[in-house]
């Protein structure tokens, strides 16, 4: 199986069950390009997240892109993205031109009831594993609790948190560069 | 022409609307406006397709706006418009931040960054929450009608929810399925328990 085809049908599948927006993709994400596939870290997807909320556009599609441009090239970056948006063009215009109604049936309510559910314990349970990985002193916890009072309880764009935490990383800079580079050599 | 109108006013909104798909919505309430495209009720109906169905929220909207405005060739044209400005930025960025993401201060930065995602994520996993498992809404109305069920423990808490969520975890962690998986499962449970 050509790699091209590999990241056009994994794309489809996390396209196709992603509920709720982009970062809801994150545990089929980390499951599928970490775990199974191996093509990149924890940390890697976090990076792609960060620059997928700061540059324009969807986050989903945005990451989409870069994932496929670091296996493939712009190829690569072109077929995850045609890959991300398919099950959304082919589910919206059918529902469109057929079910109008589509989100008032019980059903359909009931359904998303359950997965609104799903979502939730399957992000608890990746950003539990990625806190594991990321948080590496008191400065980092503070950053996530900053962060996560920041963008749970107020409107501001959550841009502002990922600039704000990047110049604090870059102030200090060295201390964590050196703190991981004992650790690892 | 039409196609060519939905094209660039898609191409402008995935150019300006940072900050992933809901930041879609108000500029999408603009072309409303604008060109009388879509109603303000087809507006709404298209955040609650977009909420309810798979696949990225921004995408989604753009699907539908050119779905009502123009067939499916119309949804087909609005959503490449609004892909089109994001793997171009994406492609020119990637390109440069495997160049420059060794780079010191390029890796201080992220080491700052990920924690806030980490927390961001969490923040957006708790927006879910409040809407599942802590069903406030529904608390509200009960305890204006006041009936003997109000002092049950945590009445605030969605039990069936919290039931389900629990299973969830479990699962996860004994047996670490595909998380597609688990989301079948609780789309199936949500319908069997009238969720």
């Amino acid at each position: 199986m050509s790699e091209l085809w590999e990241l056009f049908t994994m794309f489809f599948r996390i396209g196709a069950f992603t509920f709720g927006g982009g970062y809801a993709m994150l545990p089929i994400i980390q499951k599928e390009v970490v775990e199974v596939k191996g093509w990149s870290t924890d940390e890697e997807v976090i990076d792609y997240f960060a620059i997928g909320q700061c540059t324009p556009g969807v986050i989903a599609v945005n990451t989409a892109t870069f994932i496929g441009y670091k296996r493939k090239g712009i190829i690569g970056g072109i077929v995850s993205t045609a890959g991300i948006i398919l099950p959304s063009l082919i589910v919206i215009t059918v529902i469109t031109t057929f079910f109008k109604q589509f989100q008032h049936h019980k059903i359909v309510q009931y359904a998303f009831g359950g997965i609104r559910v799903g979502v939730v314990a399957l992000i608890a349970n990746t950003v539990l594993k990625m806190f594991k990985q990321v948080v590496k002193d008191w400065v980092c916890i503070a950053i996530f609790i900053a962060a996560f009072i920041f963008v749970a309880f107020t409107d501001f764009t959550p841009i502002i948190v990922v600039v704000a935490s990047a110049l604090l990383g870059i102030l200090r800079g060295r201390n964590c560069i050196e703190a991981e580079g004992e650790g690892i050599e | 022409m039409i196609y060519l109108k939905l094209y660039f006013e898609f191409f402008k909104i995935g150019l300006f609307a940072i900050g992933g798909g809901l930041a879609t919505l108000p500029f999408i309430k603009q072309l409303a406006g604008k060109y009388g495209w879509i109603t303000q009720k087809q507006i709404l109906d298209m955040i609650a397709i977009s909420e309810s169905t798979p696949g990225p929220i921004g995408v989604n909207a753009a699907t539908f706006t050119g779905n009502i405005t123009a067939g499916t060739l119309g949804g087909i044209v609005a959503t490449i418009g609004v892909v089109t400005p994001s793997v171009i930025i994406i492609l020119l960025v990637a390109h440069y931040f495997m160049k420059f993401g060794e780079a010191r201060i390029v890796k201080s930065a992220f080491s700052g960054i990920r924690p806030a995602v980490t927390g961001l994520i969490a923040a957006v996993g708790f927006g879910v929450a409040k809407m599942s498992l802590f069903n406030i809404d529904r608390y509200n109305a009960v305890s204006k009608t006041s009936s003997i069920f109000d002092i049950k423990i945590l009445p605030i808490l969605d039990m069936k929810a919290v039931i389900l969520f629990g299973v969830i975890i479990f699962l996860i962690n004994k047996y670490e399925r595909h998380p597609i998986t688990y989301l079948i499962g609780s789309a199936i449970v949500g319908i069997v328990f009238k969720f």
